[in-house]
């Protein structure tokens, strides 16, 4: 076995060393009656020229010749290559949370760099190290926010993720904190009469999507602004950052709380994980933010370094008070996103955002060319709803054609009629002239 | 160590600095030697109620965090309000420039209960073994 | 004739001078290591590090959005051509140590080598270029990894299902102790408390109280076992749950656990395994036949998947028969020969919902198959036999040297103090960044809490005799400086590119990001 490096012969010197007989000796500990005395029943061991078949085989299972016409989330980017080959560093990525900052600060530079690329595309003050996924960091801020307002009360859009509300009513099943769903208009955009009856003096957070869940930019500065004359937090979420790069800060829109995930940074599709969560708020509420932080500090011998710090709100230290139970987070994948980032650059990020954008004016045009209108009227970014009919069905026509068309809405609304029809559909740099064209095409049928 | 003679003492570690109807309280020169360097701290606000034996703050250290107990029942009238932006006066002046708050007590027995110098002295020595 | 000039390069000795030229146990230099600043402090420019196709200029934003929801170029992004960020990075990562780098016995972190074909069979593109809502005909491949993996978990730690959705180890306590939530709400009462030994990770209180429970402390005997006695005395018809890791975080198999869970049960309670050290059991010995009803795996520990600087991990949570009703969506069903997503509630109407935006940490999933697959059930075994037999041969050669608190037998790590050093006022600290000088990662450091300045080492089966060796040469050196030139041993670490850090500063005054003209003295 490669990674087993013992020979016979060590083996022995060690026992002798130990001065036990043999190996089984050592697990005398452990008494006889839980002990499995008989091989564990998985597939028996193969060699690497074996394995790589394998997964081949079952990789070649997965249809992803084209990029899919799917976000709703998770969104189809060009990662280039250098990313990837930085990421394989094994210093990088053989290390582990940075406890000891002296043989850490490659880690931890990076992730100074990343709280500050997250703290810049957000418009807020700082960000954390990282949380698992976009989903999690949502439920997260709103469980800061009952802490910071003692409050119980959490307003969430329905036009934020689905899946990310889904979560965050499991993260609240316990708590006693109540969430209240708020409807979404005909523009796709969470209604504001409702949000406005919805919020009150027992609201800690209003949570809306920016874009949201059918690719809708939200009215963020009204709702950060009614949110606020309720005492709540205003908490943006973002899962297609790319979108960032074109679209004003929440930040600057007065959101106090920016969350998501920077998957469209570095970090590729992966069947939809990993890629890094972020947490982003005002430097006033940092000592309630959940998980890592990096900061920056001197050595003995005065030069800069950095470390982690403000680990008393954390689990290994105030235990059952902490401010959250998450320890490990994504780090290599917020490395990516830093790496990704730091490549585009002031004007790769700009260009493209713009890009993106402007593809997905494409898939407009061809689409509504194809008979098919968009089923919001708000404004958007790369992602869109079509009213193509009968949704599940174009998905299975496209899927036979090994297309990945788009997210029916109706599986997410199922008791909204407006929904019956919905496509949710992407486009990105990666969906050049001729595919947009062939796919409003097939769309078509 | 350094345990003032006029002082009292809690086993939560704060002491206590009588006067009339009036007790300044902040943390003894063994709780910080204890915590290390200390780097925050959250106090009541002024006007707030304390009650004896339990939580009115939190201070802590970079590996640290320890609840503030109070030795006394009563109404905060007065807090050490410099010591959130310069909290390692704590550990430099724990019985002077680091006192915490000041509380109007309620209870004048209560102050019974409080150890004098020898009383803490030993308690900590014990705790130590 | 092999040198006709007659000429012989020499280097000069001791030009370096004092520790940092000298070569630790485990061969450290002081390398050649670059000052880097931050990719903010390069000079500004009108560089890009990327190749994009230019916009075609047909869809103006302005026209469409609010003049207000628009943003221009961000002040202060960096603008580097490609070499320069790929030599900002390569130098970063000189900056820190790696398993690759070097011995990494991180207690309770389970350290061992991260395959390289792992990395490959990631990275195929049927896997990484997966979307997650790819109609099932179209992602098979994924949906019988995902199925596979689930089986093999189970199988391996003994339970009747698995969810591989939590995002890692601690996402999976929380799901666990969710899962024990609903068991006890189904039957009438959530219950107030759950116990936990005073050798607990902090994430067990931490998830117990992000569900609503009371943290009660249940202390270890003078053996560093947890009593039956000891959890007799605090079991009621309160507590939801105990949650144990076993072996515990002295690397100390809890011999009781049975005897344990019985009591537990009597009164109602669930057993939670923390799965952090399961790395000590596989294929000796399972959760799941000691009582435990519910544990979560850490796939970068156990499985080997990349611990990247702190993550991504992934936190697979495995339950008995009588759990499974509540596992968390999405599972996959193997219906015929193909395979399907369980999103829907309604298939499953007491799940506890969700815990990831879509099926959990996909990547982490395929390397931990990887590696399940190339050590078969022979190999599985082999780790555990190893892990062990390392930990005890450090035991073994180090104890006449550092203090071991408990005597009990060791499995997969051993904790030592600094009770020996004390005495010329040398800390487990202090031991730690010495080792650094010496090119190992230190131990786990003041961990678990019931030990004195406690040095936790596990060394994991990927590593050879004669890196252990190695290791105890260093750290019999340290104990040695310890007493000779405890000074000097204070100084340390003196190789890496910072000397040791002030944290106080860090946490008094925090910068927590880049502004510009930013100055940190």
């Amino acid at each position: 076995m490669r990674y087993h490096p013992h020979t016979p012969d060590d083996v022995r010197q060690m026992l002798s060393a130990i001065g036990a007989e043999s190996v089984e000796a050592l697990f005398r500990s452990i008494p006889d009656r839980l002990r499995l005395r008989r091989p564990l029943d998985v597939p028996a061991a193969v060699d690497e020229i074996g394995l790589l078949a394998e997964f081949r085989r079952l990789a070649a299972r997965n249809a992803v010749e084209h990029p899919p016409f799917v976000g709703a989330g998770a969104y189809p980017h060009h990662v280039p290559p250098a990313v990837d080959q930085l990421l394989l560093r094994g210093e990088f990525f053989t290390a582990y949370t940075p406890y000891q900052p002296e043989v850490s600060q490659g880690t931890l530079q990076a992730l100074f760099e990343w709280q500050t690329f997250v703290a810049m595309l957000t418009g807020l003050e700082v960000a954390n190290a990282s949380m698992y996924d976009g989903a999690t960091a949502m439920a997260e801020a709103a469980l800061m926010a009952t802490r910071l307002t003692d409050r119980n009360r959490i307003a969430v859009s329905a036009a934020v993720h689905p899946e990310y509300r889904r979560v965050l009513a499991t993260y609240l099943a316990s708590t006693g904190d109540e969430i209240v769903t708020v409807p979404y208009g005909q523009d796709g955009r969470t209604d504001p009469a409702a949000l406005a009856r919805a919020v009150d003096d027992r609201t800690a957070a209003v949570i809306l999507g920016y874009p949201n869940f059918f690719g809708v930019v939200e009215a963020l500065p009204e709702a950060a602004a009614l949110a606020r004359k309720a005492g709540a937090l205003t908490v943006s979420v973002t899962a297609e950052a790319v979108a960032l790069g074109l679209l004003q800060a929440p930040g600057a829109l007065g959101a106090d709380v920016a969350v998501g995930t920077m998957q469209s940074f570095g970090a590729g599709l992966q069947f939809g994980g990993p890629a890094a969560g972020f947490f982003a708020l005002r430097q006033e509420h940092v000592r309630q933010m959940p998980g890592r932080v990096c900061g920056a500090t001197v050595d003995k011998q005065g030069r800069r370094g950095f470390v982690l710090t403000l680990s008393t709100r954390e689990q290994h230290i105030r235990r059952e008070r902490a401010t959250s139970n998450i320890c490990t987070n994504a780090g290599l994948m917020a490395l990516a996103a830093t790496i990704h980032l730091t490549l585009l650059g002031k004007k790769g990020l700009a260009q493209l955002a713009l890009l993106n954008f402007e593809r997905a004016g494409l898939l407009r045009d061809a689409m509504q060319r194809a008979g098919f209108g968009l089923r919001f009227t708000g404004p958007s970014f790369n992602e869109m709803a079509f009213d193509v009919g009968d949704a599940e069905a174009v998905v299975s026509r496209l899927a036979r054609k090994g297309i990945a068309a788009g997210a029916p809405l109706s599986r997410w609304y199922p008791d909204d009629p407006r929904m019956r029809g919905a496509l949710l559909c992407v486009a990105t740099e990666l969906h050049a002239t001729e595919l947009i064209e062939l796919f409003a095409a097939s769309v078509r049928g | 160590m350094n345990f003032p003679e006029d002082l009292k003492y809690t086993r939560e570690h704060e002491w206590c600095r009588v006067k009339g109807n009036r007790a300044i309280v902040g943390i003894t020169d063994h709780a910080q030697d204890a915590l290390g360097d200390i780097v925050y701290l959250e106090l009541p606000e002024v006007g707030d109620t304390v009650k004896k034996g339990e939580a009115f703050g939190v201070v802590e250290s970079t590996k640290a965090v320890s609840d503030l107990f109070a030795p006394l029942s009563g109404k905060v009238v007065e807090v050490n309000d410099p010591l959130a932006d310069a909290p390692e006066t704590i550990n430099e002046d724990p019985y002077e420039e680091g006192w915490m708050i000041q509380v109007e007590f309620s209870d004048p027995s209560e102050v019974k209960d409080l150890l004098d110098p020898a009383a803490y002295r030993k308690f900590v020595e014990e705790e130590a073994e | 004739m092999a040198n006709p000039t007659g000429w012989k390069p020499s280097v000069e000795r001791g030009s370096g001078g004092g520790d940092a030229a000298e070569t630790g146990a485990g061969g450290a230099t002081r390398g050649l290591a670059y000052e880097e600043p931050l990719v903010f402090e390069h000079a500004a420019s009108e560089r890009v590090g990327v190749s994009l196709p230019a916009p075609a200029g047909g869809r103006d934003p302005a026209k469409e959005l609010p003049a207000g929801l628009l943003r221009g170029e961000i002040e202060g992004m960096p603008s580097l051509a490609e070499l320069d960020v790929v030599r900002h990075f390569t130098r970063l990562s000189a900056w820190n140590h790696g398993i690759d780098t070097g011995f990494y016995p991180l207690g309770s972190c389970t350290m061992k080598y991260n395959p390289k074909s792992s990395e490959a069979l990631a990275r195929l593109p049927g896997f990484a270029a997966a979307h997650p809502l790819l109609p099932a005909e179209l992602c098979q491949g994924s949906l019988e990894l995902m199925w596979l993996l689930e089986r093999a978990l189970s199988e391996i730690s003994g339970f009747a299902a698995t969810t591989v959705s939590p995002a890692a180890g601690a996402h999976g306590e929380l799901c666990g102790v969710m899962m024990i939530r609903a068991f006890h709400v189904a039957r009438g009462s959530p219950r107030k408390k759950v116990l936990i030994p005073d050798t607990a990770h902090g994430t067990n209180p931490a998830s117990a109280a992000l569900n609503g429970y009371k943290a009660v402390e249940v202390k270890s005997g003078p053996d560093g076992r947890l009593h039956p006695d000891a959890v007799r005395a605090a079991m009621d018809e309160d507590v939801a749950a105990i949650m144990i890791t076993n072996p515990n975080t002295l690397g100390i198999f809890e011999s009781d656990i049975g005897a344990i869970a019985e009591v537990v049960h009597a009164k109602g309670g669930l057993v939670y395994g923390d799965g952090a050290n399961l790395n000590a059991l596989l294929g000796v010995a399972r959760p799941g036949d000691m009582g435990f009803d519910v544990m979560q795996f850490n796939l970068h520990k156990t499985f080997a998947t990349p611990h990247g600087g702190g993550g991504p991990g992934s936190g697979p949570v495995a339950v008995k028969e009588s759990l499974v009703p509540f596992l968390p969506l999405p599972l996959v069903a193997k219906e015929g020969t193909g395979f399907r997503l369980v999103t829907d509630p309604k298939e499953r109407p007491s799940t506890i919902g969700r815990l990831h935006a879509f099926h959990g940490n996909f990547g982490m999933m395929v390397r931990a198959w990887a590696l399940i697959r190339e050590l078969g059930p022979d190999g599985l075994r082999r780790c555990a036999e190893l892990a062990v037999l390392n930990a005890n041969y450090l035991r073994a050669r180090l104890r006449d040297a550092f203090h071991l608190p408990y005597e009990t037998d060791s499995l997969h790590e051993v904790v030592f103090t600094d009770k020996l050093q004390k005495a010329s006022d040398v800390s487990t600290m202090d031991v730690a960044k010495r080792l650094i000088d010496h090119g190992f990662h230190p131990p786990t450091v003041y961990f678990p809490l019931v030990v004195s300045g406690a040095l936790m080492i596990e060394p994991t089966e990927t590593e050879s005799k004669e890196t252990l060796d190695r290791f105890c040469e260093g750290m019999r050196a340290i104990a040695e400086q310890a007493r000779a030139d405890p000074e000097g041993l204070k100084a340390a670490p003196l190789k890496p590119v910072r000397a040791r850090l002030d944290e106080t500063r860090a946490a008094r005054k925090p910068v927590l990001r880049w502004t510009p003209g930013m100055k940190v003295e």
